[in-house]
């Protein structure tokens, strides 16, 4: 026990004596938080819109002004043939355009099926999407309308699909966004630290030093990870706050709940960090595998893109990081106000990964500098 | 008893860094309360054999034992035991003099009260009361050598293992430095030192010189002296004018009577066989014998195993 606390008290100490690197620590959550909780929002809506309208009558008018009621459409003008919406969309003064055809008007009061052309620029699927359900959601609605008054039957639809969006009724993006954030922040700083932890003390030769005192592998991982969960903690607490105070982030479960089951994220990440620092010979391989293991924790954790829709390997894969578990946990007590018991898989899950990180750890350092 | 055994010995230890030979059955046998310098050019293998001896290397084959303990298999024990300081000496920068006396001693285990009190006496032994909270990464380089060996000693280690402790330390510092080493000599501990300083040769009890890999001779200063007249011969100095032409003129002799021939100072030095210098040697100028210094076995024996001049005097 005195060696350990031995190398906690050193460790403690020189991260004192490193205030900037600290005061970084803590401004990361803050600065990244309201950077992407206000700049990231997947419901795209004010689409740069061009209509090319050949019917030029009052029903085409009225379906332009009901595409715009929904925000998703900003009409930035008239175009005078095809070639003018593709000039448009190729220059990017619009993402959407809209062809009425010149007998839209005859055919609509015929009821014989008015076409509308929504032409949308897929090279970005996001906004592409959004314009496509708003369009059609728009198309379906006033054939409804018309079909109503035809037949006289009222506005109640035969099939009536109604829609409850749960834990978060307005599809508030910060909402998963900033606790997913703060997992990115933490996974990213935790593993950056305790990745240079080790490989540092071997480029100036206090490793050396360390190995011909009786200490024991463990002692100096720990010992490298115990200063860094007060860190971590203090991140998610400035995370929280800001999540809370400016995006008014929903904490529906429990808070005790959700700092407890942290402390399997952050020391699992930091384990993570330990293992690349035993592997690597330089800081700068320590660097390079770190970056290696942030990206697919940004991609493949859940935290952008849904894992449902992953193949097969890459959601085992996803099921490595320890990310994917904290979106889970977070989600869960934050928006859904989940229990422990629904918690279940990602507890094990994350005991799991801490036990494989720091068994290849041990088993990779070396007692010997051969 | 485990405490009457030598302090180190090795039989054959031989260490490999894949096809290269860095250590070549090296047989050690270091008397406790010794001071044991090491002595050999660079890459000869004197830090790969200390860092075997301190466990920080596998013996690829051969055996040892420190302080009575086997370096394969009692590791743990042998820790506790010695003390270790790298020609880095490796500290840490960010600490301050008195923290990483602390975090050291903290290391070894040593209890509160005892541990102010190494911590105390360390700072004492390395001059540096009063200057206990300053940065490590301030300190000039003879300081942070005597730091490091303070560090390295702190848990009154029964062996010291030095590995070119004063390499770059002024002369000053470096006397200081081994009035140190024989303080702690006198207090019990086994010391040993690598070294390419001849001047700290003297301070040893027992030297070892090694080169290539392996062991070529040890004992005491006096003893490998006295060998190299007894098995070579003796020691011829002459001070002329243009020393480097008459060592070309010299060396002709070499394996005619004459083992080696080398500028020493503004002199040459003769290594001759037998009591007497070949005749025409003799008359070449006006020689004077001299006792060898330790440079002159180290010399003679680093060129000899080279296979650098004739080696023995058969007439």
């Amino acid at each position: 026990m005195r060696r350990l606390r031995a190398l906690i008290v050193k460790e403690f100490i020189q991260m004192r004596r490193d205030p900037l690197t600290l005061a970084m620590l803590m401004l990361i959550p803050i600065v990244q938080l309201i950077l992407f909780g206000f700049a990231i929002n997947t419901d795209v809506k004010h689409l740069p819109t061009v209509v090319f309208d050949q019917s030029m009558g009052q029903e085409s008018r009225e379906f332009i002004q009901s595409l715009s009621a929904t925000q998703y459409f900003d009409i930035r003008g008239y175009a005078a043939s095809y070639d003018a919406i593709r000039r448009a969309i190729e220059r990017g003064d619009g993402v959407v355009g809209i062809v009425f055809g010149p007998d839209f008007a005859r055919r609509l009061a015929r009821r014989d099926g008015a076409a509308i052309q929504v032409i949308v620029d897929a090279s970005d699927p996001m906004s592409a999407s959004s314009a496509i359900a708003a369009a059609e959601m728009i198309g379906l609605r006033k054939s409804a309308a018309v079909v109503a008054e035809a037949t006289g039957t009222g506005m109640s639809p035969v099939y009536d699909v109604r829609l409850r969006p749960w834990y978060n009724r307005d599809f508030r993006t910060p909402y998963y966004m900033v606790p997913g954030i703060l997992g990115v922040i933490l996974t990213m700083t935790m593993m950056m630290i305790t990745s240079m932890a080790i490989v540092r003390e071997r480029e100036r030769g206090t490793l050396e030093q360390l190995l011909v005192t009786p200490m024991r592998p463990w002692e100096l991982m720990v010992g490298k990870i115990a200063p860094y969960l007060g860190v971590g903690y203090a991140q998610l607490t400035i995370g929280l706050l800001v999540g809370r105070a400016v995006f008014r982030i929903p904490m529906r479960g429990s808070l005790a709940l959700l700092y407890l089951l942290t402390l399997l994220f952050i020391f699992s990440t930091l384990m993570w960090g330990i293992l690349i620092s035993t592997v690597s010979k330089t800081q700068m391989q320590a660097m390079i595998l770190s970056i290696f293991g942030f990206l697919p924790s940004i991609l493949l954790s859940g935290f952008m893109f849904p894992r449902m829709g992953m193949p097969t390997v890459f959601r085992y894969l996803s099921m490595a990081l320890p990310l994917t578990w904290f979106q889970i946990i977070t989600r869960g007590i934050l928006l859904k106000g989940v229990g422990l018991e629904s918690l279940a898989l990602p507890v094990i899950a994350l005991c799991v990964l801490i036990a494989v990180f720091l068994g290849v750890s041990l088993f990779k350092f070396h007692r010997t500098l051969d | 008893m485990k405490d009457a055994e030598a302090a180190v010995s090795t039989v054959g230890l031989t260490r490999d860094f894949g096809s290269f030979r860095a250590v070549d059955g090296v047989n050690l046998d270091i008397p406790r309360g010794a001071i044991f310098g090491f002595l050999g050019p660079n890459g000869s293998g004197k830090t790969t054999t200390i860092r075997m001896l301190c466990g920080l290397l596998r013996p690829s084959s051969g055996s040892g034992r420190v302080v009575g303990c086997d370096i394969a298999r009692e590791g743990e024990a042998i820790r506790r035991r010695i003390g270790y300081m790298s020609q880095k000496f490796s500290l840490y920068d960010d600490l301050t003099v008195a923290e990483n006396l602390t975090f050291y001693a903290g290391m070894y285990g040593l209890a509160n009260a005892k541990r102010r009190e190494r911590v105390d006496a360390m700072i004492a032994l390395a001059d540096l009361r009063g200057r206990e909270r300053t940065l490590t990464g301030a300190l000039a380089g003879g300081v942070r050598q005597r730091l490091a060996l303070a560090c390295a000693i702190v848990h009154e280690p029964e062996m010291i293992f030095l590995d070119e402790p004063t390499s770059g330390v002024d002369p000053a510092a470096r006397r200081r430095f081994w009035e140190t080493i024989a303080d702690l000599a006198d207090g019990g501990a086994t010391i040993m030192a690598s070294t390419h300083f001849m001047d700290e040769a003297e301070h040893c009890t027992s030297l070892g010189l090694m080169y290539a890999g392996k062991m070529l001779i040890s004992g005491s200063p006096d003893a490998l002296k006295r060998e190299l007249t007894v098995a070579a011969g003796k020691i011829w100095q002459a001070r002329v004018p243009d020393s480097i032409g008459f060592l070309d003129r010299i060396r002709a002799f070499v394996s005619g009577g004459i083992l080696d021939a080398y500028i020493f100072g503004a002199s040459v030095r003769v290594l001759a066989c037998g009591a007497r210098l070949p005749a025409d040697v003799a008359g070449a100028a006006a020689w004077e014998e001299r006792e060898p210094t330790l440079e002159d076995v180290f010399v003679h024996h680093v060129r000899s195993s080279a296979g650098m001049e004739g080696q023995r005097c058969d007439a």
